[in-house]
Order: structure tokens, then sequence, then C-alpha cells
């Protein structure tokens, strides 16, 4: 047991897969050690739904909806230290690939025009965020203090970023761990 | 003047022949120094900048920049590898790289030089341009969304190639690669797979269809070794791209 407090570790997919999140659990026995270390505040690991006061969030996908912003701008409000975790909260990534589309254009696509949805309607359903006219990485609605790239970043890739978050130093990825596909 | 005539390199004496560059002398030489649009082939372009280096106290394109005995160059200094990486970083948002799609990932020059230089993320905002691919062609795939402007392709299809197949057309941010055909598209020109253009591409433009993982991911030119442990990565990935057109499995292509 340590005798420090714990950190408090928010997560959160924004437009992502989970794949980072997956990357992420694959740090396998070292989630052992790293619970020593924190706790775990809102995340798909807990299914808290709100984020509270944080030290570090991590945060995969980029934004493609309005929700998106929401969320992204509560974790930079609660969160000391924020992560942009993988290719997609970086650049975008594979939803960012609709972008030269137009969003009337791509909806008609996907509800209306596709074979199969011939009685089909554009959801507009208020509850529903609405969609961005574009896909965008974090760091071009807020501050993001630290990137971990990747699609997705490899366990050790995480580990050693948020091993040095608590450690309270930054550790540069090296050969190997830094990668962009 | 002398073959033995040298610069140094980081402290490093470099020799070099009258009429090299230093970007050319320290290829020779075994020294790397970050570059796109340089390739040893050809002639020096000098229009990516990544090469950039301190000459005696004033910052130069290496690959344009003549040797000169007694100069002193610097490159590998957290200050100009800050301006590399910035450089790297505006090719990135100024087209759409997105790497986990791309045939060339492990083997691209651009990528290779963005994770040496420690770059973890774009840094400005995307441009996000919207540039349709050319797929016309049986053998190869034209993807514009990953053109840097490098203009090796230009350089190999005229000077090699002798077809003037390739042309960088406009000007400023609206500059452009374009096919020199009646069409414009690449079905239309006389371009073979075989042509030197094809192959000088650093970054994922000019692919070859239906050749999709043949060396799987993880074991390329530079997932296996750093770009900058390597002076010449053109050389290095001619190599690999040698042994993969040859016999056995990943030979033979379609």
């Amino acid at each position: 047991m340590s005798a420090r407090p714990k950190l408090r570790v928010a997560t959160t997919s924004l437009a992502g897969c989970f794949g980072c999140h997956m990357s992420l659990l694959d740090i396998d026995e070292r989630l052992f050690a790293l619970l020593e270390r924190v706790e775990f505040d809102r995340s798909p690991i807990t299914d808290v739904k709100e984020v509270g006061n944080c030290d570090v969030g991590l945060i995969e996908g980029g934004l493609c909806n309005a929700e998106n912003v929401e969320v992204l701008r509560e974790f930079r409000r609660r969160c000391k230290v924020l992560v942009a975790v993988g290719a997609c909260a970086i650049n975008g990534g594979l939803p960012a690939q609709r972008n030269p589309l137009s969003l009337p254009l791509l909806l008609q696509e996907v509800y209306r025009s596709e074979p199969g949805a011939r009685f089909g309607r554009i959801p507009d359903d208020p509850e529903l965020p609405l969609p961005l006219n574009k896909v965008h990485p974090l760091h071009e609605v807020v501050r993001i203090d630290h990137f971990i790239p990747g699609c997705p970043p490899s366990a050790d890739a995480i580990w050693k970023v948020l091993t040095g978050l608590l450690a309270g130093e930054e550790r540069p990825l090296d050969h190997g761990l830094i990668h962009l596909d | 003047m002398s073959a033995t005539a040298t610069f140094t390199l980081d402290g490093r004496a470099i020799a070099f022949n009258e009429g090299q560059t230093i970007l050319q002398a320290a290829v020779a030489a075994g020294a790397y120094i970050p570059h796109l649009c340089f390739h040893p082939d050809f002639k020096p372009h000098g229009s990516c900048k990544v090469c950039t280096v301190r000459v005696n106290g004033r910052h130069a394109a290496s690959c344009t920049t003549r040797a000169a005995p007694g100069a002193v160059v610097e490159s590998d200094t957290p200050a100009i590898n800050d301006e590399r990486r910035a450089l790297v970083q505006m090719l990135f948002v100024e087209g759409n790289h997105f790497c986990p799609s791309c045939e060339k990932s492990g083997n691209c020059k651009l990528q290779a030089t963005a994770c040496d230089l420690g770059m973890v993320s774009p840094h400005f905002d995307h441009f996000y341009p919207d540039r349709p691919v050319d797929a016309s062609h049986p053998e190869l795939l034209l993807d514009f969304n990953r053109c840097i402007l490098c203009s090796l392709c230009v350089r190999a299809s005229r000077d090699v190639d002798r077809k003037n197949a390739f042309a960088l057309s406009g000007r400023g941010i609206r500059t452009r690669l374009i096919v020199n055909s009646r069409t414009g598209r690449l079905a239309d020109s006389d371009v073979t797979a075989a042509d030197k253009a094809v192959h000088v591409c650093p970054v994922g433009v000019i692919l070859a269809k239906r050749r999709g993982f043949e060396v799987p991911l993880g074991q390329r030119v530079f997932d296996l070794k750093p770009i900058s442990a390597m002076a010449d990565p053109s050389a290095a990935l001619e190599r690999a791209a040698a042994r993969g057109r040859g016999p056995g499995p990943r030979g033979g292509g379609t």
C-alpha cells in the first residue's frame, strides 16, 4: 500500500472505437501496480457517467458531434492534466475521413440513398447530439498537455507516459513506442 | 580543391568533392541529416527545408548549399530539430496523412522523420483539404492527399524516365501535383509501374495496386530502425523494395 494519496484518473472515448481503451487494458498485470497509485473516476471501466475533479484525464477519439465537445470541455475543466490518446484524438483519425464530404450529402447517403434505407429518414430526435460539420482533433478546441500517438498506441507507450505522469516527469516516447499508424 | 577537403558536421569531419552540397557529402560519408525532398540520385530541389542546418552560424538548406572547406555545420541541435518538427507538422496538417490506412506506413520518410523528431501531435489546425484520388491507372494508385510537393516524381519522370509525366502546378498554398496527360488522369499518361518516378515517392502518393501488406506492419524499413540510423534512407528503401520484388512469397506482385 502506498502512503501517498491516489491520483484520480478519468477516461473517455469520444469519436473513437475504444481500441485505445483496449490498449490501456493491454498493460495487463501492470494494471495492479497502476491501481496502487490511481483510482478511476468517470471511465468506461467504472461506468461512472459524470467526471469529477481529477488529476489526469485520458481522452480517446476526436470530436464529431456537439456532445463530444461538451464532454471534452468538461474534462478540461475537471482535469489538471489532459492526455490525447491515439490517432483520432490527435488528428481526427478514421472519423475525419468524412471531412472532404459535405454533411448533408453524408446523412443523405447513409440514411436515404443506401440500398436497404429506401424508407429511412435522417434521425432528428432532439436527444441526439448534432453532428459537427467536420471532425476535429482535441487540440483544436482545448489545451492538451500530452499526446500518445498510434492507432492504437501500444500498451507500452501508454504505460510509459502514465508512469511518467505519476512520477511527475515527462518521458518522451522513443523509436518503437512513437508510431503514427 | 583536393578531394580531401573537409567541413565539420556537428564536430565530425566530413570529406567532400568539389561541387558536392553539404547534404550530398554527408550522405556519402554516412552521416544523417533529416531530409524529404532530397534523393541522392537527383538534382537537389531545396523545397522542403527539413535539411536546414546552420552553416557558419547562418541557416541554409544543406541539400542546395555547396560544401566549403572548413565550414562549421550544425545539424543535430535541439533548436534546429524544433524547427524541423514544426516544418513536418505543417506538412501533416496541409494534407490528409492518415497513416493507419496508408500502405506506405513504415516505409514512409515523412512518417519516419516525424517519429524521429519526436512529433507526437500535429500542433497546428488541420486544413483537411479535399483532394480526390486518381485510381484510373490499372497498376497504380495516385493519392494526392499525401503529397508533400517534393517534386521527386517530377524530376524522376523528366530526368530518368524521359516522360515528363508529372508537374507541380499553381503557386503557394494552391501548389499541387498534376499529371501531364490530355485528361489529367494517370491512365491517360504513359506512366508504367516500372518507371523510376513511381518508386521515388517518399510518402504514399504513388502506390502499386494489389500489393498491400506484402510486408507486414512492424517489419518495414523504418519499423526496424529509426530513419536517423541510416544516412541514406532512400538507398535503404530501394534495397528493401528490391528484396520485395525478387523471387519468393513476396515477389511477383499481382
